[in-house]
Formats: C-alpha cells, sequence, structure tokens
C-alpha cells in the first residue's frame, strides 16, 4: 500500500464508510467524525505512520485534505 | 476582537490591567452577539435594564446564574448547527444544564485548554493512563461533565489506556503492562478527584500492603471535579497531594477548577497550590447580600467570566461555587492574573435565595 492508500484505509476503517464519501470528509460532517471519533482517527494515523503528531495539529485537522496537508508539511509523508 | 488574538498570547503572561482590557473588549462584543442571537438571552439584559454605555469594567458585564441552563434552553445559534450537547453532573434530583455547542466554541473550547495545560505540562504529548472507564465516553451525543473532562484531556495523551474496568476495579495488569512499556517516561494522568481517592489510591494501597508496589514517580496527575465528596471523609487537598506520593511516589499533582457551562478556561491549580485564571477567562467573588464584589482575601460566591462561549450566552456566570482570591499578579509561581481557592458550594436554600433575588432585580 502507497501512503495514500493508507491513509484512505485509515478513514473508511476509522468511520466505516467507503473510499468515495472519506474523499471530501470534514470534521463533524458525520456522526463518527465527533470529538470522539477525532481522538480515535489521531491514534489510528499515529500507529500507521508512526509518527506523534503536534496538539495544534490535531485541531487543526479540519477535514481529509487539510489532514493531507498536515501530513505531509510537518511529518514528511509524501502523497 | 477576535478569539483568535488570545491565542497568540501565553496564557498566564498578562498582568491584571492588561487582561482587563483585553478581556472587556471580548466580554462587550460576546453580550451584544448573543442579545442579538439568543431571545431569552436579550430579555434577561432588558429585564435588569443593562446599559452598554455604562458597562466600563469586567465586573459591570451581567452575569446570569448557571441554574438558567437548567430552567431554559439558551442557545445562540440555529438548532442545526450543535455538533455537541454536554450536560452538567447535576447532584442527584436537580435537574441538568445543558450547553449547547458549535464548531467554533467547541474548537476554541479545546484549543483554549491546550494553551492552559501546556503551561503546566510543557508542549509534547505524553502516554497517557486516564483514570476511569472506558464505558464513560458510551453515549457521544450527550456528555457529561466526566466525559467532557476525559476528552478534554485526551489530547494531551500519546497513547492511551483506560485504568479500570467497566465496574471500577483496576485493571492492575493492564497498567502494569503499560508502565513498563513506557519506562522512563513522563506518564500524564488524568482523573476525577474522588474517583482517583476511591478507586485508584485505595486500590494501590491495598495491593503495597500486599506486596505489590507501582512507582509512578515519573507521573504527572491532573486531576478535577470538586472535593464535596472527598470532604465527607474529611481528606484534605494537602492529605490527598501527600498520600498519593506516599503509595506510589507521584509528585506533579495539579488540581483545576472548571464547569461544563464554561468548557475549555479551567484553572489550573500552580506548584504552590493556587488555582490560576487564565487570559481566557476570569474570576470575580461577590457577596451573597448584595453581590457586590468581594476584597482580596473575603469569601463569597464565584462568578466566571470567558472569552470563549459564542453557541450559548455562557460567557458571564453566577455559579453556586464558594472561593476566596488569594492575590493578583504576584503568585511565587510567576504566572500573572488573580489566583484564588474554592471553598466549597453554596447551600441549597442560599442557590435558589440568590438566584431568585437576582432575577427580581
Amino acid at each position: 500500500m502507497n501512503n495514500l492508500e493508507k491513509y484512505l484505509a485509515v478513514f473508511t476503517e476509522t468511520f466505516g464508510v467507503d473510499e468515495e464519501r472519506a474523499k471530501g470528509l470534514e470534521y463533524q460532517a458525520i456522526q463518527e467524525w465527533d470529538s470522539v471519533g477525532h481522538m480515535g482517527l489521531i491514534a489510528a494515523l499515529e500507529d500507521t505512520f508512526d509518527i506523534m503528531m503536534d496538539t495544534d495539529d490535531i485541531i487543526d485537522f479540519s477535514s481529509f485534505e487539510k489532514g493531507k496537508e498536515i501530513l505531509e508539511g510537518h511529518y514528511g509523508i509524501v502523497f | 476582537m477576535m478569539f483568535e488574538e488570545f491565542m497568540q498570547i501565553p496564557p498566564y503572561s498578562l498582568a491584571q490591567k492588561e487582561k482587563n482590557l483585553l478581556l472587556m473588549a471580548r466580554l462587550k462584543e460576546l453580550t451584544e452577539h448573543h442579545r442579538e442571537r439568543c431571545v431569552e438571552y436579550s430579555h434577561f439584559l432588558n429585564a435588569i435594564s443593562y446599559d452598554e454605555e455604562k458597562a466600563k469594567y469586567i465586573g459591570d458585564i451581567p452575569f446570569l446564574p448557571v441554574r438558567m441552563f437548567k430552567d431554559l434552553t439558551l442557545r445562540s445559534i440555529p438548532e442545526g448547527d450543535v455538533v455537541k450537547t454536554m450536560t452538567s453532573s447535576g447532584t442527584s434530583g436537580q435537574a441538568v444544564s445543558k450547553i449547547y455547542l458549535d464548531r467554533t466554541t467547541a474548537s476554541n473550547q479545546q484549543k483554549a485548554m491546550v494553551k492552559i495545560v501546556s503551561d503546566f505540562t510543557g508542549n509534547s504529548r505524553m502516554p497517557m493512563i486516564i483514570l476511569d472507564c472506558p464505558s464513560v465516553l458510551k453515549n457521544r451525543d450527550m456528555f457529561s461533565a466526566r466525559g467532557a473532562g476525559i476528552l478534554g484531556f485526551s489530547i494531551f495523551g500519546a497513547k492511551k489506556i483506560y485504568a479500570f474496568h467497566d465496574d471500577m476495579s483496576l485493571d492492575e495488569d493492564s497498567v502494569a503492562d503499560f508502565l513498563e512499556k513506557n519506562a522512563g517516561r513522563s506518564i500524564l494522568f488524568f482523573g476525577f478527584t474522588f474517583m482517583i481517592w476511591q478507586f485508584f489510591y485505595q486500590e494501590l494501597l491495598r495491593l503495597k500492603k500486599a506486596g505489590k508496589c507501582f512507582d509512578l514517580s515519573n507521573g504527572i496527575l491532573i486531576h478535577g471535579g470538586g472535593w464535596k465528596k472527598l470532604q465527607n471523609e474529611a481528606v484534605s487537598p494537602k492529605e490527598f497531594r501527600n498520600k498519593l506520593a506516599e503509595v506510589c511516589g507521584i509528585r506533579r499533582i495539579h488540581d483545576y477548577y472548571g464547569m461544563v457551562e464554561q468548557t475549555g478556561c479551567i484553572y489550573m491549580e500552580c506548584e504552590h497550590g493556587h488555582l490560576h485564571a487564565s487570559i481566557f477567562s476570569d474570576i470575580f467573588i461577590r457577596r451573597m447580600s448584595d453581590f457586590r464584589e468581594c476584597e482580596i482575601g473575603e469569601s463569597g460566591i464565584v462568578q466566571v467570566v470567558s472569552s470563549i462561549p459564542e453557541s450559548y450566552p455562557g460567557h458571564s456566570l453566577l455559579t453556586e461555587d464558594r472561593g476566596v482570591i488569594l492575590g493578583v499578579d504576584d503568585c511565587p509561581c510567576g504566572r500573572k492574573g488573580k489566583y484564588f481557592k474554592i471553598l466549597g458550594r453554596i447551600k441549597n436554600a442560599e442557590v435558589r435565595g440568590c438566584s431568585d433575588t437576582y432575577e427580581q432585580r
């Protein structure tokens, strides 16, 4: 799996949505991605990519797209 | 005057005078914001003949008794924008408060809290042991104060485990395993004061007597929720700290004061045992008899103001707690602003008394 596939898989598994829905997903747009789901998502991403995110980045992580930018910009994960 | 401006300033860096200017601008803005968006709140302002022109100082901003959130649906956003409803823990037999959050307010709560807590724990996230059971977060739409606290603090945890099973018995093996995996690192513990005492301390004590010791000297414990139940058991804050240090070696212990009606801007206890107001919020102590501001050192009813609430009119509230300001700008820990102590709850009859008086004013 490349990084994008891994990233997608975290979303589909954490929130139980299909890939199409996952792309373009925003925080609080579905019930599963609430503040509890958010911490689950972060934990899964940290495991998958073996990173530890800063609190600021966890707060800024407001959408599927924004998350990609953060991982790419601050953690050197290339999509 | 946007909330973002507060984010640029270290949370305990402003002397009270400077802080007053910043906070006053924001609170006046919030008062108008809610007047325009919440009918009940505008009725309240009319009822007390609030005149914005005459409000010169934060103490002049009207305060709503917290119990109003139990009696009324107070919201400054359309129902469809509500992403989370928080409820107060509510002592048995009493109605619970309902606090409605939209995305902006929920996110600003978390941002403020991170700023405040980082000032005590440092910026890096730590392995975290939550001194509670996993089922607390089960109902995700309706959050109790307990759930809100756990979730809010979870952001500081890198890896997290819950220390208790759902029946509140200590999950000894998981805790021991987690400590071993994270040996040598600082570990964050979070929980509620009474539950820590009842389900954690007592159990550690029992295990120690049975010859099984946990070494938590690398830990930082943050706890909140109040002392009422422990006062009944005659456990003082000092004893709480000493006994915990004795049984597991943990020494960095911070109490905090906060409420679901103003989630986010919590008041953390410093190394000298004082609760501190950050730039995001402030505290006033008022006399029971006429609601005038008390002097430093004089106890009274706690009023809290916060720069955060946009989705509900909770930026200035009269609580049902008693407290006392200990000083301003001069705590030996170096943090600026007011520092204070909470003395407990005001009695039932008095609660009714004062809010009734207030409504009739």
